[in-house]
């Protein structure tokens, strides 16, 4: 790097630091990993969002501070997938400094990590973050008196605003410089645990090497506390001899187990830090927050209020939504038309078959649900970025507590009801691998918003106006019931385990940022949008293949086009008829075609298993194009009824060959094979990745699909006894 | 369905029996290592003082160093606490 001017004389020309970001859940340090770096980051208010490592760059002078944004946790132990990642990359990636965000409007808990930090060794920097809001709540800080009682640096901060972050940064710098001296100062943890810590100490000193640079005084604390993972790190019998004999002393001694004792010190530190620092002279930071939750969490009203939000949300989604997703129609509408002009009218182009019909029809088919996708996202953020979400989840806790899941489940399955892509994704809250594991599998269960084009087309087609809603409610509420059951089963068989406990944190009620609910809501559209960028042109080039070849035999080609030329010839009719012979001539070789295709064949070959559900090869063959993604069920079930992807989309003339084709009890297990059947392609990627296992994402294939097929055969061997 | 024990004589109750808007302190929490260390980080030590904002049933609602948390049922009877100005012996 040439030029180079250094503001920090001691860090050489070139350096780069590693700051780690650590902090709470809630803390605010995803709001302050913004404001250092710029890049789009989302915040929210449900415990556990950031699970990711996410890193950013900022340049100061001539230094580039690299910024590592560890997931959000309470404490340091290694009891939660999020902590174990935090703490071993504090560990192993030895960062430059490490930057401890705490919620000034709740020191106590928050100094906990920081106290954990401190023993732990790292360089550490406290940005006490919320400092405007906790003065608002009449919280005073004595600043140099709590730098010197922990013996760290503070720079007060607010995050939204970029208040102090300048100064975070300079501190920072400092501190890699070695500039800033800090000298933290450990918490004394009383007569006996001292004692047996220095006997661990000299003990590991004689035989066993120091742990990665880490303080040998932290790693006799996680052998009292009984800390498995250091245990194995250590792995000197001796010493754990030694640790375990320290233990059962101290259990006898405090008649309490050590590691309870050990945070209580913590906790005993901390007041006294905050008693002499801290100043509080009005109500907490909850009182407006209790005061709503009086009403939202009550007994009596929460449910309905949740319920009618529940509602609001959906409706937003489909009124407001309604109008763009014709607009992006019309737009691939127009932009198909204006691809197949390129080549000359009538021409059999193959390049323009896989553009017009596969990549933009294909693609387009998904797009269109992407504003009432991000409508329903933005209102979840929303909803999240207040705090109403982690409210939801304790209201729905004693429902969702009966299958064997906790209330955090239900974030994911409502988010279900958009997509399940993203919904998956959302599992990630859940700590719990059971929970985890179970939600992402019933996930699917949950109608998305791609299925609603089918409903729209089936019900229509075969009820009467007055049972159209019913029949919508119907659907969607068998999709719960089924979910449900499913979670009991796979929490009573496969993934038996004890319920976890729940214990959740609930933030105070927040004005959300426009900033962080569109970015929130972005980031998930961005999956759902990257699902149709990647996956579905893939499988829709791939099924458009599948209906290409083989091709018709050349027997029929040219049978078809004797028909036309026959046609073309009689001059003795009008106009109008010949034009209209014509069109149905190529539908009905595009019928044709298509039996004759992969697809078709498969379809056929379907048949027999389908048959029981009330299905025949055409219904079978639609079916296969909705495993690339729900909705193409619709335009496929247009092309096998020869009507050319154009009248598939006003539906019509679709459902009018529906309705003489089938029954309504048919056309009812058309729906509910595709509610519960298949999750599309996208979903058994995505919990492929989730899971990190082929393995689930396959039994989720196998048993969904088995399911519907169970539950539709049922329903039409049944049904039509009666119908 | 909900389990209720009396207070035993040196006023030691759990907190799922507490009654809401009550101080109380936490005396011990009788449950697992790793449930005790999440209620630990969480700030449920021995020696914090808590109170049960709300009860409804389901999961209890607590202020607990000025947070609020959401404790499943199951786990509240695991918390033993103390809610005499005087102390529990």
């Amino acid at each position: 790097m040439p030029n180079i001017v250094c503001q920090h004389r001691i860090l050489s020309a070139s350096t780069t630091l590693t700051v780690a970001l650590a902090g709470n859940p809630n803390s605010g340090k995803t709001t302050i990993f913004n404001a250092l770096t710029g890049a789009r980051q989302h915040v929210g208010n449900y415990p556990g969002v950031t699970v990711e490592k996410r890193a950013g760059t900022c340049k100061r002078g001539a230094t580039t501070i690299q910024i590592v944004d560890l997931p959000g946790t309470y404490s340091l132990t290694a009891y939660s997938v999020e902590e174990r990642i935090a703490r071993s990359f504090l560990i192993d990636g030895k960062p430059d400094v490490v930057v401890d965000v705490v919620d000034a409007s709740n020191l106590e808990r928050n100094l906990y990590l920081a106290v954990q930090l401190i023993e732990l060794g790292v360089p550490l920097v406290l940005a006490l973050n919320m400092s405007d809001l906790a003065k608002r709540c009449g919280i005073e800080f004595d600043l140099v008196l709590l730098e010197t009682l922990l013996g760290v640096p503070i720079v007060p901060t607010v995050g939204h605003t970029g208040q102090g972050i300048d100064e975070l940064l300079n501190v920072v710098v400092a501190v890699a410089a070695g500039e800033k001296s800090s000298s933290p100062r450990h918490v004394p943890y009383g007569g006996e645990i001292e004692r047996h810590l220095d006997e661990l100490q000299g003990h590991m000193a004689r035989s066993v090497p120091q742990l990665n640079g880490v303080p040998r005084r932290w790693t006799a604390l996680k052998l009292l506390e009984g800390d498995e993972a250091v245990r194995a790190e250590v792995a000197s019998a001796d010493v754990l001899r030694e640790a375990d004999m320290a233990v059962h002393r101290l259990e006898t001694v405090l008649g309490d187990n050590p590691e309870a004792a050990i945070a209580e010190r913590r906790y005993a530190f901390i007041s006294g830090a905050c008693q002499e620092a801290v100043r509080s002279t009005v109500e907490s930071r909850y009182s407006m927050s209790d005061r709503i939750d009086a009403v939202v969490t009550n007994r009596v009203l929460g449910l309905p209020i949740f319920l009618g939000l529940m509602y609001l949300v959906f409706q937003l989604t489909f009124t407001v939504g309604g109008p763009p997703m014709e607009w992006i129609e019309s737009g691939f509408v127009w932009l198909g038309g204006a691809v197949a002009g390129l080549w000359p009218a009538g021409s059999e182009s193959l390049l323009r078959s896989l553009l017009v019909d596969g990549v933009i029809g294909g693609v387009g088919g998904v797009l269109v649900f992407l504003p009432s996708i991000f409508l329903l996202f933005l209102a979840i953020a929303y909803l999240e970025d207040t705090g109403y979400m982690a409210r939801a989840a304790f209201l729905m806790d004693r429902l969702m507590h009966k299958i064997g899941l906790h209330g955090k489940s239900f974030v994911p399955m409502l988010i279900g009801f958009g997509c399940s892509v993203p919904a998956i994704m959302a599992t990630r809250t859940l700590e719990s691998q059971r929970d985890r594991l179970t939600t992402m599998l019933v996930v699917p269960l949950m109608s998305c918003g791609a299925r609603l084009p089918i409903y729209a087309l089936i019900i229509p087609a075969f009820f009467p106006p007055a049972w159209h809603a019913p029949l919508l409610w119907l659907i969607y509420l068998l999709g719960i019931v089924l979910a449900v059951v499913c979670a009991k089963l796979l929490r009573a068989t496969m993934l038996r385990g004890e319920a976890p406990p729940f214990v959740m944190e609930l933030p105070p009620y927040r004005w959300p940022t426009l900033r962080s609910v569109t970015l929130h809501m972005w980031n998930r559209g961005g999956a759902y949008l990257k699902k149709a960028g990647t996956i579905i042109l893939g499988i829709a080039i791939l099924l458009w293949a599948m209906q290409q070849w083989p091709n018709l035999p050349e027997a029929q080609v040219q049978r078809f086009a004797a028909e036309r030329a026959d046609v073309a010839a009689e001059t003795s009719q009008t106009e109008e008829t010949r034009a209209a012979r014509l069109a149905s001539l190529r539908n009905a070789e595009a019928e044709a075609a298509l039996e004759a295709s992969l697809m078709g064949r498969i379809g056929h070959g379907l048949e027999p298993v389908l048959r029981p559900c009330g299905f025949d090869w055409k219904i079978s063959t639609a079916m296969i194009g909705a495993f690339a993604a729900k909705e193409v069920f619709v335009s496929q079930l247009g092309i096998v009824y020869s009507l050319g992807e154009e009248q598939a989309e006003d539906s019509t003339p679709l459902r009018d060959k529906l309705q003489a084709n089938y029954t309504p009890l048919q056309g009812f297990c058309i729906m509910l094979f595709c509610l519960i059947s298949t999750p599309c392609m996208a979903t058994i990627a995505i919990t492929k990745r989730e899971s990190n296992s082929w393995g689930w994402a396959l039994f989720q294939l196998g048993g969904l699909t088995v399911l519907a097929w169970v539950v539709t055969t049922a329903v039409y061997q049944v049904g039509s006894r009666f119908f | 369905m909900e389990q209720v024990r009396l207070p035993q004589t040196n006023g030691v109750v759990p907190l799922s029996a507490l009654k809401p808007g009550l101080p109380a302190r936490v005396v011990r929490i009788e449950a697992g290592r790793g449930l005790v260390g999440r209620l630990t980080a969480l700030g449920l030590v021995p020696g914090t003082p808590v109170e049960v904002v709300s009860a409804n049933g389901g999961p209890l609602l607590l202020s607990v160093l000025g947070s609020r948390l959401i404790l499943g049922r199951g786990m509240a009877a695991k918390v033993l606490v103390c809610a005499s100005q005087q102390g529990c012996d």
